[in-house]
């Protein structure tokens, strides 16, 4: 994906097992490729190729492969895959349990960023229903957010279905009288969203971040009851004493994962996965630099490399 | 042709099947009119549900883990097979894009570069001109030199590499099963329904099982092409060899050709026009599947579409999904007229056929040994790329700003008074009608057998637990599919009667074909929003090709001394349409609308994208959950459905050409 020499060498080092000519690097465990998988959001991109850089600074060839979000864990347990390097409690988090519950796979800890995800409306939105960030203006509003298919309820334009996010128990349990509507993907969501947002129309829909979006369009969370642990699973808990899910989504962990066999394979490898942090901020800022200013993901990594050593380097210890 | 319709006895539409379907009504309002609201009758209880999913899903565990052939177990076997094809994929690569570092020692290595794009662009065109002459080649060539000046290059090498691999076993290995059914009708009979499934089966469906055996990466995604494209060769195959002159057959006999040679010197050399149609089928499917493959690690060209479709880069977007279809086209012409290279040559490519060989090598070689030194012939200068910029979001959004809500208005208004209440109305009917609607529908098109088989399916489909959402699934593919037909069928009409027009629709077509739907799907959400109603609008502009090129088909096909006869019996133009063109092409545009349902049905997984509650959705569920079970039955109940229009329509079909006196 970089430079196409290194590419090249590099291919040529995997496939007859010999060293890179240039052995400026340190010996490492085995030149067997370390397969990092990348899925569908530039975040994810980002991460991942920082990692496959700074392994590749260590001496180790890697490979991207490009793996469904949920579908990857059966390739990380029988070591067709190697290392996972976004996973969120927001939307992963039973995948990724079950899943090292196996022995199969490693939890290779968190990554320093918090995922958030909420309801969100863009600003303009603001004027026509005051009351907001409260959720509880939402009801007030619902005729404005509404569409023809759902009226006199409001739309709320949830993620894919396999995101989960418990927007239609969220829905029953607050009483808020709107409609979930899933969308397929995250294209059709975001490509929704700049169309409302073009015409300065209504929209109320599920967004996440790290993203380019909530740096894009100008917005806000809605504010529902701060999650707590218990809001999911004891009906007790909140405003509704009848039922659960009477809070917001929770902030989560974004942690990576790995090939259980992978520590005994490339122990240093593994070593600085395990150590690998970044923060929102410095990743919203990355995000931004490739979905909105059109810059190309080998450069912004390579700025990266070249201008964060001492932290990379840290990890590699 | 009213004439020919009333002269034949017609005892099976007499008055016995007003009574049936009267009782088949029944059937639906009684039980909708008596019954309790949760009675078993109306809605189809969750606890008579057979768990095939979960059974299935049982299967492939242990086929993945346990299963053991004695040597080496299931799954070494298939990964051996990936791992056989890998190398040729590697190679393919090498070649095309990664290039090849041979180490001879110590710190030396010597770096072949891959071709550099002026020569395979020149060699694309080389080998078109040899065989088509300067059309073609410019065809060819342009079409490549778009790759390069788009700054697509290096994703179409990838899924060049990809293609070339997955179609030459995709062609060998349909041939090889076709020849197999045209020797053995039982291997044929046995091999049909397999067939149906691989083609009406969603890919999403078995990409799991795929990822299980094969590993996650490019060579699965390959395999899962390979699956996909490979049954119109088949069926080609056998219906080319079929087709071929008995008397050939027979002389090739007489002259004494072994089993062998009668098959390699007489039949295969006859059938090859047919058999042509076949390799232009896998080429497309092939092409149609970049977008899915790069889903699970193909990369290329479909990676590009899905990435910059993410960021709503429309016009990048475009871009990327046009190269696909150029690619698509380049190729087919290409391998057609390659194809045709025995035929007898035009004198002007008699220099090229001379010069051929060499100076192919020269066009192979120059450029790539220069691109050494001349960095902008080993990788297309980035200062030379062009791009329509901004100018298609822009477009959009022009649109999307002034028409929106023309657009939203007129969308309302046929949710609220078409799509809702037919969607609420088939959710409302009795699942036990629909069983016997389609077992009687069958008896009456086709006995007892069809009546069965029918019956069976629909079955499968209350029993497996998908009820609800295969009923959302047939709104949705009844509606599509009467739009694309009321579009269709007249764009056809008006096309086989004016060749240029024809010309046009065809460029339009073939375009629609390739193009990945992803690159409108975007656009078509930005305009009409998540919904039923964008779903649908895909899956009519990708269904209604069939119903236009099977009319145009149909019509043109029309034997001239019929025509003749009507225009003699003072028959004015819009009744020789009206009464001889179209009750004669009628067999064909039937089968048009069967390949619209087909295609409407193939495009069921992308709706999933948008957002529907169908199978589709939950096909693209289990995938995302890895849960094979759950995605194989999901995806057996979308091919159920599809074959049971299948069986219907083409009974019906042939009824009617039994009663024109078409059939032989």
């Amino acid at each position: 994906m970089f430079s196409r020499t290194a590419m090249v060498l590099a291919l040529g080092a995997a496939l007859f097992g010999f060293g890179l000519p240039s052995s400026a690097r340190a010996e490492v465990e085995s030149t067997d490729p370390i397969i990092l998988t990348i899925h569908d959001w530039t975040g994810q991109y980002i991460t991942t190729h920082i990692m496959g850089r700074v392994l590749q600074e260590m001496g180790y060839t890697v490979e991207y492969i490009q793996a469904d979000y949920l579908a990857q864990f059966a390739g990380l347990e029988s070591g067709d895959l190697h290392v996972a390097m976004e996973l969120w409690e927001t939307t992963a988090k039973d995948a990724f349990e079950a899943s090292v519950a196996t022995g199969n796979t490693v939890d290779l800890g968190e990554t320093g960023m918090e995922a958030k995800e909420e309801w969100w409306y863009p600003l303009y939105m603001k004027e026509k229903c005051p009351g907001l960030p409260d959720w509880k203006a939402l009801n007030d509003c619902a005729e404005a957010f509404s569409t023809a298919e759902t009226a006199p309820k409001g739309r709320y334009l949830a993620g894919p279905v396999t995101w989960g996010g418990y927007d239609e128990e969220r829905v029953e349990a607050l009483g808020l009288n709107y409609e979930v509507v899933h969308a397929g993907t995250d294209a059709a969501m975001f490509a929704e969203l700049e169309s409302a947002y073009q015409r300065q129309a209504p929209v109320l829909l599920w967004i996440y971040s790290p993203h380019w979006a909530p740096i894009k369009y100008e917005g806000e969370w809605v504010q529902f009851p701060e999650f707590e642990g218990p809001c999911y699973s004891d009906a007790a808990w909140g405003i509704n004493p009848d039922k659960t899910h009477d809070c917001g989504k929770p902030h989560g962990w974004v942690k990576k994962a790995g090939w259980a066999g992978g520590d005994e394979k490339w122990p240093g490898a593994f070593k600085a996965v395990r150590n690998f942090k970044i923060d929102n901020d410095e990743m919203g800022r990355l995000v931004g630099l490739i979905d909105l200013e059109g810059r190309k993901l080998e450069d912004v990594v390579e700025e990266w490399i070249q201008s964060n050593t001492a932290t990379w380097q840290a990890w590699t210890q | 042709m009213t004439i020919a319709a009333g002269a034949l006895p017609a005892p099976t539409w007499g008055r016995p099947w007003i009574i049936l379907w009267c009782a088949v009504l029944a059937a639906v309002v009684l039980p909708m009119a008596l019954a309790q609201p949760e009675s078993p009758m109306l809605i189809y209880p969750v606890g008579w549900e057979i768990p095939f999913k979960t059974w299935i899903s049982a299967a492939i565990k242990w086929l993945v883990e346990e299963f053991d052939l004695g040597l080496f177990t299931f799954k070494q076997l298939t990964r051996g097979i990936a791992w056989l094809l890998d190398g040729p994929l590697w190679l393919a690569r090498a070649i095309l894009l990664d290039g090849v570092v041979i180490p001879l020692g110590g710190e030396r290595v010597v770096a072949l570069p891959p071709l550099s794009w002026l020569s395979l662009t020149l060699v694309a065109a080389c080998f078109a001109w040899r065989s088509g002459g300067g059309r073609l080649a410019l065809l060819v060539g342009g079409c490549f030199l778009y790759l390069a000046m788009f700054g697509w290059w290096e994703s179409a090498m990838v899924t060049l590499a990809s293609i070339a691999i997955a179609v030459p076993f995709g062609v060998a290995g349909g041939l090889a099963l076709g020849i197999a059914g045209y020797r053995r009708r039982r291997f044929e009979q046995a091999m049909t329904p397999v067939l149906d499934l691989m083609q009406t089966m969603p890919i999403f469906a078995y990409l799991v099982p795929i990822l299980f055996l094969f590993g996650f990466g490019p060579v699965a995604a390959m395999i899962a092409t390979i699956v996909f494209a490979l049954p119109p060769m088949v069926r080609v195959t056998m219906f080319a060899l079929r087709q071929v002159a008995s008397e050939l057959v027979e002389f090739g006999r007489m002259a004494g050709c072994s089993r062998h040679q009668l098959l390699w010197k007489v039949l295969m050399p006859s059938a090859r026009p047919g058999l042509m149609v076949g390799v232009n089928q896998v080429i497309m499917l092939s092409l149609n599947m970049v977008i899915i493959a790069s889903m699970i690690g193909a990369g290329g060209l479909g990676f590009d579409v899905l990435d910059a479709l993410k960021r709503l880069d429309i016009g990048k977007g475009l871009e990327a999904g046009l190269s696909i279809t150029l690619l698509a086209i380049a190729l087919d012409r290409l391998s057609q007229s390659l194809a045709r290279r025995s035929l007898p040559r035009r004198a002007g490519s008699q220099l090229g056929r001379s010069a051929g060989p060499l100076l192919i090598l020269g066009v192979l070689a120059v450029p790539t040994a220069l691109g050494t030194l001349v960095p902008a012939l080993a990788h297309y200068p980035d200062a030379w790329r062009i791009t329509t910029g901004p100018i298609w979001a822009d477009l959009v959004k022009a649109i999307n700003i002034r028409y929106f809500d023309d657009i939203d208005a007129f969308k309302n208004l046929l949710l609220l008074n078409v799509l809702v209440p037919m969607k609420r109305g088939l959710a409302d009917i009795p699942w036990v009608a629909v069983v016997v609607a389609a077992a009687l529908a069958g008896y009456q098109l086709g006995r007892w057998r069809l009546a069965l088989l029918t019956g069976c399916l629909v079955l499968f489909i209350a029993v497996s637990g998908n009820w609800e959402k295969s009923m959302v699934t047939v709104y949705l593919i009844v509606v599509s599919v009467v739009l694309a037909c009321l579009i269709g069928i007249p764009i056809g009409i008006v096309a086989a009667g004016a060749p240029a027009f024809n010309r046009v629709v065809q460029a339009v077509i073939d375009t629609l074909q390739t193009l990945p739907t992803f690159v409108y799907l975007i656009p078509v959400i930005m305009l009409f929003q998540v919904g039923d109603f964008s779903a649908i609008i895909a899956i009519v502009a990708f269904a209604v090709v069939p119903s236009i090129r099977y009319t145009v088909l149909g019509l043109t096909g029309v034997p001239a001394h019929l025509l003749e006869a009507a225009r003699a019996h003072g028959c004015s133009r819009a009744q020789v349409l009206l009464k001889v063109r179209l009750p004669l092409a009628f067999p064909e545009i039937m089968l048009g609308i069967n390949q619209t349902v087909m295609m409407a049905l193939s495009m069921l997984v992308i709706t999933a994208l948008v957002g529907t509650r169908d199978l589709g959705q939950e096909v693209y569920i289990a995938l995302a959950k890895a849960d094979p079970g759950r995605g194989l039955v999901a995806g057996l109940c979308v091919a159920f459905l599809a074959m049971v229009c299948d069986r219907l329509i083409n009974a019906a079909a042939d009824r009617r050409r039994r009663t024109l006196g078409l059939a032989s």
